[in-house]
Parts: structure tokens; sequence; C-alpha cells
């Protein structure tokens, strides 16, 4: 077994970082990972509490994804979203998703949004904020709505309104200017929808188009997307070329033929009570 | 420099009707030098599924090994083919896992799901992927390939378009980039056949 | 804090050096394409710095001569500064003369005047479109120290990797079997792959959008129009 590379045991996995860091003295720059720019919300409601983010992703100046979620599911009470380092806030989400549920099959109960929050709290603060996101999380429980945002290094505040990412600020403002206590779900929606947008139009790193999820005691509305900010711009010609147009060298073609066709039917479900 | 830039290369995908595409170049070198003109970066993963791993070239190799391990124990233990989706997954978990000393590879997978449905995805060196709706791209001369795919594609072009829009993206882009071309293969996948294509491009 | 001066400490590892970064990127993209009897040259209208936008209408086309308009892009302080600089070359110029400058000899001033700077260079993609003798569109391309090329199609700026092989396949014909090689686009051909050159590097580059600004160069004078792309 020694000789075969190994399935996953868990955990991160070290066995290239000296041979990256050995290339790094050697003056090769480490390369850019996805970034999600972002703008994300957040925001309390009389009755919930609603989420707003962009869809862009970048890396570097280029624009990576134009359609990127941002708003992740935690559990089905439990929304959260990131800002960040891409794959560290759908990883370290992800993962404290499925903690989540074994937590509520475990206890019997809906989990409290605390709980979420202590657990990104914990792992990212175990990675000293190397795994860089930056989250809102947002959740209704048997205690009302909450909302909290969480830094990567691990700290977290809980607050009627906030706002992550590099367009973090021009939301903010638009926030600061026009939020007040006990607004009703449609005075969110559109509080929520113009500080997404300021993000949009302001910052160069969030863009594309505005997804919303508003959670309240009877359950969630996730909006994908709740409005496109702006059009993509119309291509004036056609650059579809005739058969034939790129010059071949050699064409090699693999048929592939149904040779059976086996169905086997299972009717019972699984079993699950166990 | 960065070390993405240290083989060169670059890969492309696209959706079409019922199809899809992924192409790829064929140098090698290090730096300016070219070694060789026969080292493609795309694999054939499935009877229908492909994946791309532009970037340092021993990354390369090494990230196909795993996954093709990876891979066969998956089918050995589910008596299945794997779907598209789920390679994707199993591609970006082998990445996210080594966070802090990662593989330099972005991975670009492509392939018809089971039912026919065209799937193309591609991700960064960290694992965080993004399956879009018409185009991915990956490798030295990924600005110039975007400049490109984003003006030649259109939806729901049928095969023989496809191949036309993804090898003139491939090509054009190649020619701006000193370290990517020097031959060019082109996979195009459809319900019934797969249609393997090396092109005539310039070699300098 | 004091801290005293040790022998095993260096001069240079407590002592400041002075950092001077004279230079920001400000973004921005020109295209120009020329043919028979005219030539059209086309610039974004963003003005950036890092992830903020500065302006979202500043054009980047400056009519040197009825004829020449020069496209610059790069380090916006270095625009002002250069093209301020070759106008009053040209007023000298015109003066001296008593007539306007030819293209030509404008795109080899603008050479000139990039390698007068050669240590100290201007941050600044140029780009000079005009009418040659013939009345035909000729696209000037240069670096920041003055080399300069002649050639009928050319992007430059923050979104030049992602035009120029469009325009080499698109209006170079580069790559496409049987394809009449050095046939010139007519104007509407161009003025639509200038468009949709923008539209595409808009979606995929952060540096560009708000509205393309054209200068359409002919006998007659030049043209100008704006297209709206998107804000974001």
């Amino acid at each position: 077994m020694a000789l075969l590379p190994d399935l996953p045991k868990g955990g991160f996995v070290f066995e290239n970082f000296q041979r990256n860091e050995f290339l790094k003295a050697k003056g090769f720059r480490a390369p850019k990972a996805t970034k999600t720019g972002t703008t994300i919300v957040g925001c309390l409601v009389k009755d919930g509490v609603i989420l707003g983010a962009d869809t862009r992703a970048t890396s570097g100046s280029v624009i990576a994804d134009k359609y990127s979620d941002k708003i992740h599911y935690m559990a089905k009470n439990i929304y959260c979203c990131g800002a960040g380092t891409a794959a560290d806030t759908l990883y370290v989400t992800r993962m404290v998703s499925s903690n989540l549920e074994l937590h509520r099959l475990n206890t019997n109960r809906v989990v409290p949004v605390i709980c979420a929050l202590r657990m990104l709290k914990q792992h990212l603060f175990r990675y000293q904020g190397y795994v860089s996101a930056a989250l809102v999380l947002a959740g209704v429980d048997e205690d009302g709505a909450h909302l909290y945002s969480v830094t990567p290094h691990g700290s977290s505040d809980k607050l009627p309104f906030t706002t992550m990412g590099s367009g973090s600020l021009a939301a903010m403002a638009v926030f600061e200017t026009r939020w007040k206590p006990n607004m009703t779900i449609e005075e969110g929606k559109k509080l929520v929808r113009d500080s997404v947008a300021a993000g949009i139009f302001n910052d160069l790193g969030s863009g594309n188009n505005i997804d919303m999820c508003i959670i309240t005691r009877d359950g969630v509305d996730y909006m994908r997307p709740y409005e496109e900010a702006n059009l993509k711009g119309q291509r004036l010609n056609s650059y579809v070329f005739d058969k034939g147009a790129t010059p071949i060298l050699t064409v090699h073609t693999i048929p592939l033929e149904v040779e059976e066709v086996m169905v086997r039917h299972m009717d019972e479900t699984m079993d699950t009570s166990a | 420099m960065s070390i993405m830039n240290y083989n060169g290369g670059v890969v492309i995908a696209m959706k079409g009707k019922d199809c899809v595409a992924i192409a790829t170049d064929t140098r090698l070198g290090v730096r300016s030098l070219t070694l060789t003109t026969d080292f493609p970066k795309v694999f054939q993963m499935g009877p229908t599924l492909f994946l791309g791993l532009p970037g340092l070239a021993t990354d390369t190799m090494t990230v196909y090994q795993r996954l093709r391990f990876r891979l066969n124990m998956y089918e050995l233990r589910e008596n299945k083919r794997v779907r598209p989706q789920v390679f994707t997954s199993m591609v970006s978990n082998l990445l996210y896992e080594r966070r802090f000393g990662p593989y330099f590879v972005e991975p670009v997978v492509a392939g018809l799901d089971k039912d026919g449905t065209p799937y193309i995805a591609s991700m960064d060196l960290i694992g965080s992927y993004q399956e879009p709706e018409d185009i991915c791209v990956a490798g030295t001369c990924s600005e110039q390939a975007y400049g490109m795919a984003e003006a030649l594609w259109e939806k729901d072009m049928d095969a023989d378009k496809l191949f036309e829009a993804i090898s003139q993206s491939l090509m054009n882009a190649c020619d701006r980039d000193a370290i990517s071309g020097q031959g060019a293969i082109v996979h195009i996948v459809e319900k019934n056949k797969i249609t393997t294509k090396t092109l005539k491009m310039r070699m300098d | 804090m004091q801290r005293s001066l040790n022998n095993s400490e260096t001069l240079s590892g407590i002592i400041q050096k002075p950092q001077f970064s004279p230079y920001t990127d400000n973004g921005g993209t020109v295209i120009a394409v020329g043919g028979k009897g005219f030539v059209i040259i086309g610039c974004d209208s963003r003005l950036s710095s890092g992830y903020t936008i500065n302006t979202r209408f500043q054009p980047k086309l400056f009519k040197l001569t009825p004829q020449t308009v020069l496209g610059s892009a790069g380090c916006w302080c270095d625009v002002l500064t250069f093209v301020r600089l070759i106008e009053a070359r040209l007023k000298m110029y015109s003066y001296e003369h008593n007539k306007t400058m030819s293209t030509p000899a404008t795109a080899q001033l603008v050479s000139i005047m990039l390698y007068y700077k050669r240590f100290f260079p201007y941050y600044v993609s140029n780009l000079v479109a005009g009418l040659d003798e013939e009345g035909n569109g000729v696209v000037y391309s240069y670096d920041p120290v003055g080399h300069c090329e002649q050639s009928t199609y050319c992007a430059t700026g923050s979104s030049s990797a992602f035009i120029q092989p469009l325009l080499d396949n698109y209006v170079g014909k580069k790559n496409i079997a049987n394809a009449e090689k050095g046939k010139l686009l007519t104007q509407e051909e161009a003025l639509r792959v200038v468009n949709d050159a923008f539209v595409s590097a808009t979606e995929r580059n952060m540096y560009c959008g708000d509205s393309i600004i054209l200068n359409i160069i002919t006998e007659k004078g030049i043209e100008e129009r704006v297209i709206p792309l998107r804000k974001d």
C-alpha cells in the first residue's frame, strides 16, 4: 500500500509545500488564486434577515466567473455569504454545512445560528487568517433572526446590518444613510438591492448580477438572480465560420456505440431509519 | 515571473448544442526554449469525459496520475462510470487538500453527462470551480483566449460550428503568446462519437 | 523608541530607503482599424485606479490635426503632459511652415518625443491613426519609449491582449484557410468589429467599460460617435 498514493484521510496536505517554497526562493511568484472580489451584504428586518451578493469572481484584473454563487447553503434555516479567496469561502462553508447537518441529526432540533458561527470562527481562528474567508452569516432559529459578520482571522460581530468584500464601503454607505430599525421585508429588499448595486457599479471587483436570499420563520426565498444589474453589450457581427475555415492536419473519429442496455429497477427506497 | 508561465500552454473548452469541445496546444518548453511540440495537456478520463491540465508540466503529469488513480478506485468501488459533475468535485477536492502547497495547474473539465447534457467546468489552482454555460479558458494566453472565445462563441452551435469557433479561438490566441502553440489538438464530444482533430497552425 | 547603531547592524537595515513610485495605471484601451479612404480609432471611456472608477466618461482620443488622432492610455497624468507637449510642437510646426503636419510626420514626432524621455519614460500606450498621402487609413503603434510600427489595425492599453487576437483573425484574416489576404475592411465592417471587440473585452476585463468613443477619420473630417457599454 505504501507504493500507492493513498486516498485522502482528511485535513490539509503539505507534501508540495517545501517544493513551492523553494520555487518562491528561486524568484517564481506564487500564482494568483481566484478571488471573489465581491460585495456581500446582510440586513436584519422585522420578520427575518436578508442576504445580498454580486456574482463576479476575479483573478487579477480578469473576470474569471460572471455568475459565481456567493450565497452558500449552510442549513435549511441558515445561509452564508462569502468574500475573499473563492476556494476558501466555498470549502469552509461546505465543511461547516456538513457538520451542522450531523449536529442536527444528533440533537434532533433546529440548529441555532450561533452554532454555525462558532464552527466557522473556530476553523478560521485555527488557521490564523491564512484561510482567507470573510463571511456574512444569517439565519433564523428558535430565538429569532440573527446576522453576524466573520473576519478571516476568526473574530465576529453581531450586527443589524453589515457588508464585506472589496465593495463593502460602497455598500455600507447606502446602509448608513438609509437603514432604519424594523423595516418590512419589501423595504429591506429594496435597501439590500441598492447597496449591492452600489458595490457593483462603484467597485471594479464586483459586478454582473444581484443575488438575494430572504430567510424568515416561514422559510427561505433564494432569488438567483434577483436582478441583472446591467445587460450584456450587443455584438453587431456574427463570427460563425463556414465549415472548413480552419486548416486541419488529421482527423480521428471514435464512434460510441451502445452494445447492450441493462436496466435494473430499484423498488425499495434506501433504509435511513438507523 | 510566475511558475504558471514556466512551461507554457493553454486549454479552452466550449459548450455547443448536444456537444462539447475541448482544445489544447501541444508545446512544452522551459521559459522561451521549446523542448517538444508533442505535449498535449488534455486527457481522456471516460468515454465522453475529458480533462485539461495547463500549468506547470510536472504537476500536469502528477495531477493526471493521481486523478487517474482516484477515478479507477471510484469506478471499481461504485461499479459505474463517473459523472462529469462528480469528477469536477474529485479534482476540486484533490486541489483544495493542498491549499497551502498547491499543484500549479488550472484544470478544465469537459464532457457529456449520461443523458447527453453538455458539461464544462474550470477551476483555479486551489479548487474553486465554476460551471459556466458558455466557455472555459485556462493557461498562459488565457486573456487572449478569453477575448477570442467571448467574441466567437454563440448559443446552440452544432458540432461543426463549435469546432471552427474553438479552433479559431485557440490558434489566434496562441499566435499572440510566445510560449503557447506549436500545434493544437481539438476533441469534439458528441453523443455517438468523439472526433479528434489536429490543427495546422504556425509553428514559430 | 530609540535604537543605537551597533556594528552588527548595517545602515540599510535600519534606515528606510526613500521610495519613489511616480507611475500609476489608470487603465484604458484604444483600438484603431484602417481601410480604403478611412480610419477608425476608438477608446473606452473609463478612467480607473485600483478597484475604483475615477470617472465614467474620459475621452482618450486627441485630435492632433484635421486628419490625425492620437489615442493614449496608461498613466493619465503622463497622457495629459505628453498630449500638451505634442500639441505645442504641432502648433510651432504650423506657425513655422504655414501648414498642418501630415500623419506620417506626426507619427515620427510622437516616436521622437517618447524616446526623448528614454530613461524616465512616459507610462503611456499610444496609437496614432490618420490618413496617408493617398488618403487611406494608417495606424501607428508605439511602446512607451518610442518604438514605432505602422499597420492597418492595432489594439493597445489594458485590454489589448483580449482584442488583438480578434483583430488578427477578423481584420488580418489570420489562420483562415483560403481567405483573401490583404483585403481591407469597409467602413461599416470596421465599425462593427471595433464595437464587438470592446463588447467582448468589457465582459472579461474590469478596467474596460462605461462607453466607447469612436472617431471616424475621412477626407471630409472627423466624425465622433459614442456607444454605451456595461457599467459594472
